[in-house]
């Protein structure tokens, strides 16, 4: 009940800050920080709370509520959490409250509706990380998409629109075989115990058939891997990280991509283990694909945001590969990957906020020799890049490196492919930090202020925690 | 009295259409795109006063005083349109109304 | 004293941490003190742990500091533990990079004084000390692997320090990612490790090995077979990785141009320590690589190639620290080949002596760069030995000792490695004439750097001035003690590569004439750069125009430029890989899915045209549709 209400505390202070900034001007981000951090709390004493009352350690999922929605075809307003949505939960929270902290000066155009977008899509990826009716999870999975496109095409630079559109209809096409999948199976279940369910739990409980499952787990499949993003539908991710304004491209890299990781584990390889196993050679072909490409794409582009969208589509990679390897460790790998990821991805695209912020632009042949002028900002920007390209100590390291050992005892070839990537994610970390922070100073700009070391000191610090201390993550079981 | 055959009743009908109709789409004066219309309006006349004078009936020319009718209606608002597009445009070039083109 | 092992990173760590958060808004003096300090403190703790270490029973200390994962596979679970483990080769390691470290601190605190980013090099330095104590403490292979990366890391900070010129920060650049390509086939190496011996331990590892081959020797040579063929592969995968970081071919090329960094750096990163750790790689798998003597084999072949190559390479430079860069390389090669030799110990000691001597030299070369105004060209120089009498005795006592002169540290060390290569079953007399050949090559190419620095007449104009404090001289003249008399300290490993195995020992007999030949090389090198080097030393008689010039003959540009192996990756490597990210800018997997959006954009325009607001097309094409329409149903 207590998350039903966060969701909906979300959703309530979204709509307040929008006509609150009518009437006092800049009170919508405050609104905004203080609900957010407050909301967090609670999450945080709901799931200690529940932990201790019940004396569970959420390895399995925890069904929180299940109430009839609409009858005639038994689909259910059904809510649980467990070890991984918890995890991917509090990654939320962390980066909403940094979302919130990126956009403080940026946004200058109505403020109010923005954070309102903003509460939304949050309260929308919360949603979808606790459904487990999926009809649910379909409706979730919707409402983080619409103000997302709203934020991208409102707030974004100045191709925001076409991003947008490409961005929605990616997903909204991707979505739709998720949709008739999710109505396939639910139909199954009808022809099977003679009763519509699109309950997570019944569904488990099925006896598919392979010939047919193949089928429903593609439908899934494709959803997520537009959503990762994977080789070959990978490219609304470049479009909409760099049109999206900074809070967009964090909450996109962060959290939203990480729902198509999300799923693929929930959805495919949990509700389909047979289909998936058949389909893994597939699955991890891509992946490699995805991490080879995504490395040789970033060393291409010109533009910051760009360059480290294409990051985002290699690391991805790397978890879908570890996920495809049906290896406890490579799933623990994916997992800390997906955190790790979060954070270095969210880190790099505030410091390319902050740059914007400066000098207007994102070309990196604008940039140069800011370490003369911002050499606090060059530490931050080389421990992000440092993280990007697996530098052991921050967190991407454990995560790469748990992913490979797993992915190696199952598919030696893949493993050293992937390993390959490492050099090309060294490369475009070079460039990225040289052509930006290295070379004769083009200009002056102001090192970062306070606020600016809140976000990147506590996304630094994170990232060392999990580095150095992965236990924090690696203690739990997430479901194996 | 010799009476007309009803086919070269309407072949002249016909061929006033045609001329009209042609006059519609090859003219660009907007005038003369509406006396074209007249012109198509007559052959029409024409084919029911004929029609009627063949079945001995007075529908015929019932039709054509409706369409008398009409076509001065339709001169009217035509004209009073004219007028406007004149002050408008200081032309009478249909062509320069293409705003709806896709 | 567990908890001194444990602390010993730290002391650097602190400083760093310091020196960053504060940065500017520290005087010279604290920041100097503070970096410095720190490294005297590591001394200190280290000097004692060798005290507790040789008085402890099996030689070894370890210490836990934390838990930091697990790693499972069919076998079971091994816990991979931020952990310390100190034996004699780590004892021998700590002790190079504390006391080199603290003494090219000391000398950094006051060449670099004058910069405006002082503290951030003292930073910088102290952090690679932080990453190389964790690298050489390591008890298992990831955390190796994270102090390998952190003095990486640090290298290519300090190489690009002066940040603001372009060749420097694409040296750096070059120094990152060609050794990032040697440590990604080490990451395999660990790949296939885990997954062939359930650990990555490196005291397990050696044990897990040595017991597998020697059932193999036993019995079932069926499963063992497999077995062999992956031990093969890990040890050419590590010997990937220490090629990489040790600047041995075919992964030689970014440490000549590493020299772009401050010469601080240079003695302490890419001549003392960070570069010979692949030979301690090495040395520390030994368990493994004596498994597979072919590797052995390659790795004795890579060393003597990479000692003759950067011999000759040497010989064509003009730029003084480049000719200390070729000539690390070449020494790396020798300790390479006693490895590859199965010499451990002399490897190990080559490379202690080595540190000391080349450190030496390197300082004292920054000292007369510095003093000639940051000229660094040899042929700019000349005739130093009367205006700069202290860096020059220093740098001949470096140079002795690299020519390994009978008595000189590099003398023991040299010889040790020299004395064994004939008799081993790994290596051979092949071996043993190509590092008598790189003995006769060092000799000359240290000749010629001589005549051409110190000797002959000054080819510059401007004044001397070199630094005259106490404390950068004493540091540079306990560094040449060390050099001289440092081939005098017992190195003793025999309790860490005492070896379970016997390699059977090739019955070959030494001819007696071995030692004396050894021996006289770098004098006949001296002999024959005395005369033929002669334009060099003298000064050009009264009255004649003598200008020398560095050759401009094709062979010697070529090998000035490093044998061509720069423009052979440029071709092969570089180019391909820029012209594929250039010609795939806009993602060729976009542009298929954006036919789509063209597919459909077609459509539009084609029924935009007929949509073109002009009545009189819709009248006509409404009459045309009449007629069509009566037309057929007439028919």
């Amino acid at each position: 009940m207590t998350l039903s209400l966060i969701m909906l505390a979300l959703l309530i202070t979204g709509a307040l800050a929008w006509r609150a900034e009518r009437y006092w001007q800049g009170s919508a981000k405050w609104l905004a920080l203080m609900s957010l951090a407050l909301l967090a709390i609670t999450f945080a004493g709901f799931v200690i709370n529940y932990a201790i009352s019940h004396n569970n350690d959420f390895a399995q999922l925890q069904v929180l509520s299940r109430i009839n929605w609409i009858k005639t075809f038994n689909i259910q307003y059904s809510i649980a959490l467990d070890q991984l949505s918890i995890v991917l939960i509090a990654l939320t929270w962390l980066l909403a409250i940094i979302c919130v902290l990126v956009s403080w000066r940026e946004i200058k155009r109505h403020v109010g509706f923005y954070y309102f977008n903003l509460l939304l899509t949050i309260a929308g990826i919360i949603g979808v990380f606790v459904a487990v009716d999926m009809f649910l999870f379909f409706f979730f999975w919707e409402v983080m998409l619409l103000p997302m496109t709203a934020i991208i095409a409102i707030w974004g630079h100045e191709k925001r629109y076409f991003a947008a559109l490409k961005f929605f209809i990616f997903t909204q096409v991707s979505s739709l075989l998720m949709l008739v999948a999710i109505i396939a199976t639910g139909y199954f279940h009808l022809l099977q115990t003679g009763q519509l369910s699109f309950y997570y739990l019944d569904w488990l409980l099925l006896d598919i058939p392979l010939e047919i499952s193949q089928y429903l787990m593609l439908g899934f499949f494709i959803a997520f891997a537009v959503k990762l993003p994977s080789v070959p539908v990978h490219s609304w991710l470049p479009d909409a990280h760099t049109q999206a304004p900074t809070a967009g491209s964090v909450l996109l890299a962060g959290v939203l991509l990480k729902t198509g990781a999300y799923g693929l584990i929930r959805f495919v390889i949990f509700l389909f283990p047979q289909a998936s196993v058949q389909f893994a050679p597939i699955a991890a072909t891509l992946a490699v694909v995805s991490i080879v490409y995504g490395a040789k794409m970033a060393f291409a582009q010109q533009d910051f945001k760009r360059l480290v969208a294409y990051s985002s589509i290699s690391h991805m990679g790397f978890v879908m590969l570890a996920l495809f390897a049906f290896n406890s460790m490579a799933y623990q790998g994916a997992i800390v990957t997906m955190v790790a990821h979060g954070l270095s991805s969210a880190a790099l695209f505030a410091m390319a906020g902050m740059i914007y912020q400066r000098i207007h632009s994102r070309d990196l042949a604008d940039m140069g020799g800011f370490w003369q002028s911002a050499p606090r900002m060059g530490g931050f920007a080389l421990a992000f890049a440092g993280a990007a390209f697996g530098l052991p100590g921050l967190a991407n390291f454990i995560g790469e490196f748990l992913s490979l050992v797993g992915v190696f005892q199952v598919m030696p070839e893949f493993a050293i492919i992937a390993a390959l990537g490492l050099i090309g994610s060294a490369i475009y970390g070079m460039v990225l930090f040289q052509a930006s922070f290295q070379g004769a100073p083009k200009r002056e700009i102001i090192d970062l202020q306070s606020r600016e070391l809140i976000i990147c000191g506590s996304l630094l610090l994170m990232l060392l925690a999990i580095g150095l201390y992965p236990m924090l993550l690696l203690k739990f079981s997430f479901g194996v | 009295m010799t009476v007309i055959p009803l086919f070269h009743v309407l072949i002249l009908s016909t061929l006033l259409f045609a001329i009209g109709f042609i006059g519609v789409v090859a003219r660009k004066n907007t005038l003369f795109i509406l006396m074209s219309l007249e012109i198509m309006l007559n052959a029409v006349g024409v084919a029911f006063i004929g029609a009627g004078s063949v079945w001995q009936q007075a529908d015929g020319q019932v039709m054509f005083l409706l369409i008398l009718t009409l076509a001065a209606a339709e001169v009217a608002v035509g004209l009073a349109l004219l007028i406007r597009m004149q002050k408008k445009y200081r032309s009478l070039d249909i062509d320069l109304l293409n705003q709806m083109k896709g | 004293m567990i908890v001194l092992l444990a602390s010993l990173p730290f002391y650097p760590l602190v400083s760093f941490l310091v020196l960053i958060a504060f940065g500017k808004k520290l005087s010279w003096q604290l920041a100097a003190i503070i970096s410095v300090s720190s490294i005297a403190l590591t001394v200190l703790v280290s000097a004692i742990l060798l005290f507790e270490l040789s008085a402890s029973q099996n030689q070894v200390l370890t210490v836990n500091l934390w838990h930091w994962f697990d790693l499972t596979n069919q076998m079971g679970t091994s816990e991979v533990n931020m952990r310390f483990y100190l034996d004699g080769l780590s004892a021998v390691m700590i002790s190079v990079v504390t006391g080199v470290g603290f003494l090219i601190h000391l000398f950094a605190a006051i060449y670099m004084k004058t910069d405006a980013n002082f503290s951030r090099f003292m930073a910088y330095m102290n952090l690679f000390i932080v990453a190389m104590l964790i690298l050489v403490l390591a008890d298992n292979l990831v955390l190796l692997y994270l102090g390998w990366e952190g003095v990486g890391l640090c290298s290519f900070l300090l190489i690009g320090f002066w940040y603001q010129e372009k060749s420097n920060i694409l040296a750096a650049r070059k120094a990152f990612i060609v050794t990032r390509i040697g440590d990604t086939s080490m990451v395999i190496g660990l790949l296939l490790l885990f997954n062939t011996f359930g650990e990555l331990n490196i005291k397990a590892v050696t044990t897990l090995a040595q017991q597998g081959h020697n059932l193999a020797a036993g019995s079932s040579p069926v499963s063992s077979a497999e077995q062999a063929n992956d031990i093969y592969w890990i040890a050419l995968l590590l010997l990937g990785g220490a090629v990489g970081k040790s600047a041995q071919l075919p992964l030689q090329t970014w440490l000549p141009d590493a020299m772009a960094g401050p010469t601080p750096v240079s003695a302490l990163i890419h001549a003392a320590t960070m570069v010979t750790v692949g030979v301690y790689l090495i040395a520390r798998m030994h368990g493994i690589f004596l498994l597979v003597p072919e590797v052995m084999n390659y790795v004795a072949w890579l060393g003597a190639s990479t000692l003759l190559l950067a011999g000759v390479a040497a010989l064509a430079q003009t730029d003084i620290k480049r000719v200390l860069a070729y000539s690390t390389m070449s020494q790396i090669g020798y300790m390479m080949l006693a490895l590859g030799a199965g010499a451990w110990s002399a490897g190990v000691f080559h490379l202690m002596t080595h540190a000391f001597f080349k450190a030496l030299l390197f300082l004292t070369a920054g000292a007369v760069i510095y003093a000639l105004h940051h000229q660094q060209n040899l042929f700019k120089m000349g005739g130093l030995f009367k205006k700069l009498p202290f860096e020059t005795s220093l740098f001949v006592v470096g140079l002795i000792c690299l020519m390994a002169l009978p008595g000189t540290s590099g003398f023991f060390s040299k010889e040790a490695i020299i004395a064994q290569l004939w008799s081993s079953s790994t290596a051979g007399p092949m071996l043993w004439w190509c590092a008598i050949l790189g003995a006769l090559l060092t000799s000359i190419y240290s000749c010629r750097l001589f005549f051409l620095a110190f000797l002959g007449t000054a080819r510059f104009s401007e004044n001397t001035h070199p630094e005259k404090s106490t404390l950068l001289r004493s540091a540079l003249i306990v560094l040449a003690l060390l050099s001289l008399f440092g081939g005098l300290i017992p190195l003793d490993l025999t309790l860490v590569f005492s070896t379970v195995i016997q390699t059977p020992l090739a019955q070959l007999i030494e001819p007696t004439w071995l030692h004396t030949v050894a021996i006289i090389t770098p004098f006949i090198g001296i002999l024959f750069s005395w005369f033929y080097f002669k334009n060099y030393r003298l000064s050009p008689l009264k009255g004649t125009k003598h200008n020398i010039q560095p050759s401009k003959g094709k062979f010697v540009v070529f090998c000035r430029q490093g044998l061509g192996f720069d423009a052979c990756y440029n071709a092969l490597l570089v180019k391909p890989y820029q012209w594929l990210a250039q010609i795939n800018k806009h993602d060729i997997f976009d542009q298929i899915i954006m036919l789509n959006a063209g597919y459909v954009n077609l459509w539009h325009d084609s029924l935009i045209f007929v949509q073109n607001g002009s009545l009189r097309w819709y009248l006509a094409a409404f009459g045309l549709a009449i007629m069509l329409l009566l037309g057929v149903s007439l028919l």
